[in-house]
């Protein structure tokens, strides 16, 4: 047995890095959020109205649901693109499977601004995308709308987090046992109905765990709208930036901050559930 | 003019005679450069249980994966009552299979993995729960309907699987290896019970194992498999008693190979001499252990090949005893009733017709 002064040793690490950076910042932010911010300097009185404020000012809200839309958007469209990418590689790539995986995992190595450039350059009115279509006369002029738009952030993040949807969906289709296939195709179902009632049901924890990932990733991006998004597909997470930076309303910040904290916890308690649910190995 | 030339066949003769329901034709498989099934032959009758017996990569599984469609053959045919299987996807033909780990589906339920096969193949919806229930009734698993495979004993979940293969009324069911997971005792009660519903249901059971015993308990028919090819097809009964093979006679149970001499329709071996059949020059005999008696123990009946040999080793075994025996400087092995006691020498007793020639 060890004992306790090893014990407490060994523990008292982790429990100082909880407690230092995880912790404390959060009581911070949890205080300032019902402080508030009197000719411009934080007064330490309590009050709700921060949290009155998001209610009331339509801006916060909209926000908030422009930020759920391009998350939900770039959920779908990354579980689009994963599934059938980590289905086929699981399935039928055979010998191909390792470079395959490789090619899927190498764009992790690079960096997400570089990743946000590229598509700057690819999306812009003197870009690759408009260049294009406009040598195949398709267009006459450059197309504005590529860029500085959701459509364009929901591209960006959608390409960034592919790869941490198709990761965990590829471990779960992996790790079902490939007997089953042949059981099911023994007693009787075509390769449709197989996939629809062994592989999907046995692969919901792995897409369930990658959508989670790719959704509460979105929702505090704030890079993306500032490289590709414009005015128009601002998000929560560029709000907090600021009220934290040159608008220097810390608590209301706060606030916001608690807010998609809330949400993005009872998400990861909720999924956690479900995934629990599911896990039938 | 004959009076029986232009006459069919008196009714007798095919009215005992069974039909062949699946017939594989001079099947061969290669994985890569490693040819694992040799130009295979072989029909199984209606309502036969057929044992594929074999060392581990002697291409039993290989074959029973052929006949279940999970792997295409690179040449021959597989053919069921008139019609070509190989080219038909698994989910087409009338073939289930119990496989080796069971194979459960972990997300459904009993009662759902058993239904399975019906939902898919479009069996009427106010069928399904009926023919579930009796497939689970005959494995006697009813109660467990609504538990998760999971919460299952290997035994119990042996059972599901079975029920699982048999709810489609296959013409054939395939078992791969379904008893190697359970302990001994399970196993042997499994054994009793996998037969008899076999006769209970009268479909063709194709047995694939790797334990001699189990084949010999079971089976109508023993197919031994070694090398990708067939060494013997026969009953347990004639496989053990007229082995065609010195493997086949090693493989199954124990046997003394004798490296004998044949001329003028005489054996000899050693010393001995004994009337043989008219083969001519080298020839391997193999005489089982059961079939050397003990002079002392009783009457040596005419024609009898009588000799002397050393007691070297007696190995008890409850009903009988093993004896480790030199003879002429060579091991022979004896199985004979439990012995009060033994001298050093003994005389013993074997039949020239339990000595069968073996090809090497």
């Amino acid at each position: 047995m060890y004992s306790r002064t090893y014990k407490t040793l060994v523990s008292l690490p982790p429990v100082l890095w909880v407690g230092l950076f995880l912790l404390l910042p959060y009581a911070l932010m949890l205080v300032h959020s019902f402080w508030m911010v009197r000719d411009g300097v934080i007064v330490h009185q309590w009050s709700l109205q921060n949290y009155s404020k998001l209610f009331e000012n339509p801006l916060y809200l909209d926000v908030l649901f422009r930020t759920m839309r391009i998350a939900v958007s770039v959920t779908l469209l990354s579980l689009l693109l994963g599934y059938p990418l980590a289905y086929y590689m699981s399935f039928h790539a055979g010998a191909r499977k390792d470079l395959l995986y490789q090619l899927v995992i190498v764009p992790l190595w690079v960096s997400y601004l570089v990743r946000g450039y590229a598509w700057k350059t690819i999306l812009g009115s003197e870009g690759v995308l408009n260049g294009f279509l406009q040598y195949v006369h398709v267009t006459r002029e450059p197309v504005s709308f590529f860029l500085y738009s959701p459509f364009a952030v929901v591209l960006m993040l959608t390409h960034i987090y592919t790869p941490f949807v198709f990761l965990p969906l590829y471990a779960s289709l992996e790790h079902i046992p490939r007997n089953l296939v042949e059981a099911s195709q023994d007693l009787g179902a075509g390769s449709l109905a197989t996939f629809a009632r062994v592989i999907l049901p046995l692969s919901l924890p792995g897409l369930l765990a990658g959508a989670t990932f790719a959704f509460v990733l979105t929702l505090g991006d704030f890079l993306a709208p500032q490289l590709v998004g414009g005015p128009s597909s601002i998000m929560v997470a560029n709000i907090v930036q600021s009220l934290f930076g040159t608008a220097y309303d810390w608590p209301l910040g706060a606030a916001i901050s608690v807010c998609i904290l809330l949400l993005t916890v009872s998400l990861l308690f909720l999924t956690e559930r479900l995934e629990k649910r599911w896990a039938f190995q | 003019m004959t009076p029986t030339g232009s006459n069919p066949p008196p009714l007798a003769e095919n009215s005992g005679q069974t039909w062949t329901l699946l017939e594989i034709r001079r099947i061969a498989k290669r994985f890569g450069s490693r040819q694992v099934l040799k130009e295979i032959s072989l029909e199984i009758a209606c309502g036969e249980f057929l044992t594929l017996l074999g060392e581990s990569g002697s291409g039993k599984t290989t074959l029973l994966r052929l006949i279940a469609g999970f792997e295409q053959p690179t040449s021959g045919e597989i053919w069921m009552s008139g019609q070509r299987q190989d080219v038909l996807p698994p989910y087409q033909r009338r073939v289930n299979t119990v496989f080796q780990s069971y194979a459960l589906f972990p997300h459904l339920t009993v009662r759902e993995n058993v239904s399975y096969g019906l939902e898919v193949s479009g069996v009427a919806r106010d069928q399904i729960p009926g023919r579930a229930a009796e497939s689970l009734r005959m494995v006697k698993m009813e109660e467990f309907a609504g538990a998760r495979p999971s919460r299952l004993s290997g035994g119990q979940q042996q059972r599901v699987a079975l029920a699982r293969a048999l709810v489609n009324r296959p013409r054939l069911l395939l078992l791969d290896e379904p008893l190697s997971a359970l302990d001994a005792n399970l196993r042997k009660q499994m054994q009793g019970e996998l037969k008899s519903l076999q006769r209970e249901i009268g479909i063709t059971f194709l047995f694939v194992t790797h334990d001699q015993e189990e084949a010999m308990a079971l089976s109508d028919r023993i197919a031994l498999l070694r090398d990708g090819a067939l060494e013997q097809v026969a009953s347990p009964r004639e496989i053990y008693a007229h082995p065609a093979t010195r493997y086949t006679a090693e493989f199954i149970g124990q046997t003394n190979l004798l490296r004998g001499e044949v001329q003028d329709g005489l054996a000899r071996w050693e010393s001995l001499q004994w009337p043989a059949a008219p083969a001519v020059g080298a020839v391997l005999f193999s005489l089982r252990p059961e079939t050397i008696h003990l002079v002392a123990n009783g009457v040596v009946p005419p024609g009898a090949i009588r000799f002397h040999a050393n007691v070297r080793q007696r190995i008890f075994a409850g009903s009988t005893e093993q004896l480790e025996l030199e003879f002429a400087g060579q091991l022979l092995r004896a199985r004979v009733p439990v012995q009060d006691s033994l001298a050093g020498t003994e005389e013993l007793w074997f039949l020239p017709a339990d000595a069968i020639a073996v090809r090497e």
